[in-house]
């Protein structure tokens, strides 16, 4: 199997592309051509298959992030990349939950990538809290708002969702729910 | 205008909702209202981040989908590097093994503390007197003698007594004429029997009646049919501490045949400042434990305790008056008959040589099997 995988890996450039362009199968080449690398990381320094498959996602959406964002440059080996943010995030994790042991057992070449990793947790902790605002919203505030600007629906199509009667009884409830949803999420800390 | 409509047409603006002429319009407001202006800005930074928000959750599903599709499970088996048990037991539990580790050492390191293993200045330094012939030698002192006995026996056709020299060997002394004798405690201390000889050769059974082991100091009593009584005692007990520099002097039996041990009184408290006994300067031998102290007017002031090996010349001596507490703590039952402890001194006038005379009646050897 691994065999297979590194015989079709991907070239760097064909996935960045792949990327820029919504690719899913380029995605999904990536996605499984590295993992197996990570999941040797982790599983041999104290974790296991499923903190690989959290750390994993989290530096491939890194990856994906930066790319998309324009700010990608290969400058390095795209493995290298992945490699380095994974081994910066489980380090992390890894002295978040008192388990670091001093030394961490290598298998690739690795860059310095704090910044990176430091940016990304910024990003991570906006999601929370935005995901904590929506949850604490409830329904019907919470549909609405994320038919109208996560899946781009037009008010016509959420007023007849709902069964409002008019579109203005739709945009005040949105006006409303939009109101309530910053202050939940400039409440938390 | 209200903040609704306001948003409203942001949200229009944002979108790309407005026609043309709309658009122009808004972006002269905007251009003119700093206030409406910033309001955009602020609502297409939050906006962006439900943007974001959105498609984060969606990009996540979209690798769990992938992920569902990887067989996890052979790969992690293929990739497991297998450290050998022990490597493996210390990545997972050093912090246990490292603090259990520290509480064993901690706990060693208190009990050797608290019960004295590390204060090298304990008492055990002192060498009890004690003398403790081994087996061995025990073995061929009696073989030597029966053999002794015996060519003697072949010369004259005479037996003789065979003594055996006992395990332990220490002096005592008379505290009454009825046959109470003074020694030490560890003279005696897990004897079978004891027997005290008198200076004459003369072996009599006796039987502790009281140990007082804080002060070293035992009780015997002669309880041999053979024994009869030994007049009156030629010594007091002194009550009262003596003086620093007084002569003293002590009688006993430290090799085996009768001993004079003079000096003087040069400490009146014993071996790390225990005030239950004085420091002399009397030469005293393994053998002399259990021997009275007597100062140069036939007075018992102590008794013969212990010495320190690295004070040549050094001996201690239980103070007398720790002797006469012991006597009193006696129980009345203890006693078959009366222990009245002599107020007559007829050493007093006496020199030395005629004291020692008299006294060598009284001091007997203690052996204890």
């Amino acid at each position: 199997m691994n065999k297979d995988l590194k015989a079709s890996a991907p070239t760097d450039s064909e996935i960045v592309l792949g990327i820029l362009n919504n690719s899913e199968i380029v995605l999904k080449r990536l996605y499984t051509t590295y993992f197996p690398m990570i999941l040797q990381l982790i599983i041999n320094n104290n974790g296991n298959e499923d903190d690989a498959k959290d750390i994993y996602q989290e530096a491939i959406i890194v990856l994906y992030n930066k790319i998309k964002s324009g700010e990608f440059e290969l400058s390095s080996k795209l493995k290298t990349y992945i490699y380095s943010v994974c081994r910066r995030l489980w380090l992390k994790r890894l002295s978040q939950m008192n388990r670091y042991g001093g030394d961490i057992r290598d298998f690739e070449e690795y860059l310095p990538v704090d910044d990176e990793v430091e940016k990304h947790n910024d990003r991570d902790i906006q999601f929370n809290k935005m995901e904590a605002a929506l949850q604490l919203l409830g329904e019907p505030c919470k549909t609405i708002m994320e038919d109208f600007y996560i899946h781009n629906r037009s008010m016509q199509e959420i007023c007849e969702r709902f069964g409002y009667t008019n579109a203005d009884n739709a945009k005040t409830q949105k006006y409303k729910c939009l109101q309530r949803l910053k202050k939940l999420f400039f409440q938390q800390k | 205008m209200s903040e609704n409509l306001i948003l409203e047409l942001i949200d229009r603006y944002l979108n790309g909702d407005m026609t043309a002429a709309e658009r122009a319009e808004f972006e002269t407001l905007r251009k003119n209202d700093a206030n409406v202006d910033s309001k955009v800005i602020e609502h297409k930074l939050f906006v962006g981040l439900i943007k974001q928000y959105g498609e984060r959750i969606e990009l996540e599903k979209r690798l769990d989908a992938i992920h569902s599709e990887i067989d996890v499970h052979t790969l992690k088996d293929e990739l497991m590097i297998h450290p050998n048990w022990i490597v493996s037991m210390w990545r997972h539990h050093h912090s246990k093994i490292s603090v259990a580790a520290s509480i064993a050492i901690f706990a060693i390191l208190s009990t050797l503390f608290f019960t004295g293993k590390l204060n090298s200045h304990n008492s055990s330094d002192v060498e009890l007197l004690s003398q403790k012939v081994d087996q061995l030698n025990k073995k061929t002192n009696t073989l030597v003698q029966t053999t002794d006995n015996l060519t003697r026996q072949g010369r004259t056709g005479k037996p003789n007594k065979v003594i055996n020299p006992g395990n332990f060997r220490g002096t005592g002394f008379a505290l009454s004429s009825n046959g109470y004798i003074a020694t030490d405690y560890h003279i005696i201390r897990d004897a079978d029997s004891v027997y005290v000889q008198n200076a004459a050769g003369e072996s009599f059974h006796a039987k502790v009646i009281y140990t007082e082991p804080k002060y070293d100091i035992a009780i015997l009593q002669i309880n041999d049919a053979a024994f009869k009584d030994l007049g009156n005692i030629p010594y007091n007990f002194k009550k009262s501490l003596s003086d620093l520099g007084e002569e003293v002097y002590t009688f006993g039996y430290p090799s085996g045949e009768e001993n004079f041990g003079p000096g003087s009184l040069t400490a009146r408290n014993g071996h790390s400042g225990d005030t239950t006994e004085y420091q002399v300067s009397i030469p005293v031998n393994p053998g002399n434990s259990g021997g009275p102290l007597l100062d140069s007017r036939g007075n018992v002031i102590g008794i013969i305790s212990g010495r320190q090996p690295e004070m040549a010349g050094a001996g201690f001596a239980k103070k007398s008056a720790y002797l006469l507490k012991a006597i009193q703590n006696i129980p009345s039952d203890s006693l078959s008959k009366d222990l009245t402890l002599s107020t007559k001194n007829t050493l007093a006038g006496l020199s030395r040589p005629q004291q020692l005379k008299k006294l060598k009646n009284y001091v007997f050897m203690v052996k204890a099997y």
